[in-house]
């Protein structure tokens, strides 16, 4: 069932893309316990991964593996919100995207634990506990941040400035949508926003931060129609041993 | 280990009649194998001698993490990166454990990364070699991670109870890494010609700094006496060299690689692996700065912080703001 496995695929490259990002982290973070917290976040993503790439392998029925669907597709074959690619910025861009990405992924895993596929269900069930402790997480360091000093407020405005254009895409529908809300497999995306909003909009009020007017967004992640220029230079890095040494197991 | 050369700090060992009479108890205390707690007296020169000895290896978790950070946005499978970001958590949490034994003697984190980030501090001179292919994964776990333990376990005798029980806690996490770690190599010594080539010069450049963690001959270790005494430190360089060398032949061997030096060969008299001494102007070299990753090293590290300093300041300030808030509800 294709629409299944672009569904899997988006699940999986989200977490894929996002857990290679915070991973950038290691080493370099403002304090010892954000190096731990990141790397356990990065830990938790690409855990995700193996489960939905692994399903989504298993659904598609023509023997490829998680590693090999990650490792394997060029970028026009990821389906990853664009959220996830951007740049790492300073901390507090990291930050926000993660809170905005956690947000999201702790709503639809939530709905996605009454999914009529068990095995969806299942991974949702596992993967929401974590997504419940990485928005608690995500959303203090947000508040902490954003209604901290001058300059903490002004980096966070800027961080929210430049990734709320990138919002909007984690709601968009499309006939993928549309079969998996008719097989009673996913929700429709749309119908996760005004939750999304509240939860959003609670945190950033507490961070004493002011969301953008315009509600202008990018898309073409989730579609693979067209990521951005940053996505290459990822999957360079994410894929480069695998391309290099074809066949060879690690 | 992650602790080198520390310069105990008084030269020579007291001898009885020189003690006073609570050092005389001190030492009675270390000599029955007692536990030395954080509100206990203690000479000065202990408490000293200590906050080096766990600041160092404090630092060395954390800077340890970047040679290996190096490679998780390149680790080729994602049960491999999971694994390799699970241990650089490991160690992380490792660093967060020994500043926290640093802080029962009385040192801050903060003044321990401040003496770090001025230079007057050191961390192991392993982590100032670079991790150039993917076997360097395997062989820290492998090697570094094996060196560590072997001196690790003997510092689960060691005097200061703190430092003593975050040992027994760090040895069973680091054997897992080590474990991870050989097999990460194994499966390349195993696999393709490009791969047993990668693990065969990962074993040869680290096999010589490998041995280098131990520190310096016993010969020339000036400042073991004392740490000895006062069991901060409870076997010599060149013992725990040989045990870490007696356990690790066999195991090249059976990777199939070839042995990273020469020298190496069984001696039935002593019932010990011969081996050849390691370039110690190479790990002076290291240890004064010079090394191949010194400068950047730190230099990351020092980036961070800087870096990390409106975010530190930030939460600080929020912190406070929610305490006077919640202050003035009351």
């Amino acid at each position: 069932m294709d629409a299944l496995f672009q569904f899997l695929l988006r699940m999986g490259d989200n977490t894929l893309v996002l857990g290679h990002r915070v991973s950038e982290w290691c080493g370099h973070s403002p304090i010892l316990e954000e190096d731990i917290a990141l790397a356990n976040t990065a830990l938790d993503m690409i855990g995700q991964t193996q489960l939905w790439l692994g399903l989504a392998g298993e659904v598609e029925g023509k023997g490829r593996s998680a590693d090999d669907l990650a490792f394997l597709r060029d970028a026009w074959d990821f389906r990853n919100v664009l959220l996830v690619e951007l740049p790492n910025g300073d901390f507090g861009q990291t930050m926000m995207r993660q809170f905005l990405f956690d947000a999201w992924n702790v709503t639809m895993l939530g709905r996605l634990m009454q999914s009529s596929d068990k095995r969806v269900a299942d991974i949702a069930e596992k993967a929401s506990k974590e997504a419940a402790y990485h928005v608690e997480r995500s959303g203090d360091t947000v508040v902490g941040l954003g209604d901290g000093t001058e300059e903490s407020h002004a980096r966070m405005q800027a961080a929210l400035d430049y990734l709320w254009p990138y919002v909007g895409e984690m709601f968009e529908s499309d006939d993928v949508d549309a079969a998996m809300v008719e097989a009673g497999i996913s929700p429709d995306p749309a119908s996760l926003r005004g939750e999304f909003d509240e939860l959003v909009g609670r945190v950033l009020a507490e961070a004493t931060l002011t969301i953008p007017a315009s509600p202008y967004a990018h898309k073409g992640g989730r579609t693979g129609y067209m990521h951005t220029e940053h996505l290459g230079h990822l999957l360079a890095t994410m894929q480069w041993l695998q391309r290099a040494y074809p066949g060879a197991k690690w | 280990m992650y602790a080198q050369m520390i310069k105990t700090a008084r030269s020579g060992v007291k001898s009885r009649d020189e003690m006073t009479d609570q050092e005389r108890e001190f030492q009675d205390r270390i000599d029955r194998g007692e536990k030395i707690e954080p509100k206990d007296w203690m000479p000065d020169d202990y408490r000293a001698t200590l906050i080096r000895q766990i600041g160092q290896h404090a630092h060395s978790e954390v800077v340890g993490q970047l040679p290996e950070g190096n490679w998780i946005t390149r680790a080729p499978t994602l049960e491999r990166k999971a694994i390799l970001l699970a241990k650089v958590q490991d160690e992380a949490g490792h660093g967060l454990y020994l500043y926290s034994a640093a802080e029962t003697l009385g040192e801050s984190r903060d003044e321990l990364v401040r003496l770090l980030h001025e230079g007057r501090m050191k961390y192991s001179s392993i982590f100032n070699y670079p991790t150039l292919n993917w076997a360097d994964i395997g062989a820290v776990g492998w090697l570094v991670d094996g060196a560590a333990i072997v001196n690790q376990v003997a510092l689960q005798r060691t005097s200061y109870g703190p430092y003593s029980r975050a040992m027994v806690r760090i040895c069973k996490e680091e054997s897992f890494h080590a474990r991870q770690g050989y097999h990460a190599i194994m499966q390349m010594a195993f696999g393709t010609p490009e791969q047993k080539k990668q693990a065969q010069d990962a074993v040869n450049r680290l096999w010589f700094p490998a041995i280098m963690m131990f520190g310096p001959n016993d010969s020339e270790s000036t400042h073991s006496e004392q740490s000895m005494a006062w069991k901060i430190k409870v076997k010599s360089n060149d013992e725990l060299r040989q045990q870490f060398v007696d356990q690790t032949v066999p195991q090249i061997e059976y990777l199939g690689l070839d042995l990273p030096d020469p020298g190496i060969k069984w001696n039935e008299e002593r019932g010990h692996y011969d081996f050849s001494d390691p370039d110690w102007t190479e790990f002076f070299d290291v240890i004064k700065g010079n090394g191949p990753c010194n400068v950047d090293r730190m230099q990351d590290r020092v980036n961070a912080w800087e870096d990390g300093a409106w975010v530190r300041d930030g939460l600080l300030a929020h912190a406070r703001k929610k305490a006077a808030r919640q202050h003035a509800a009351e």
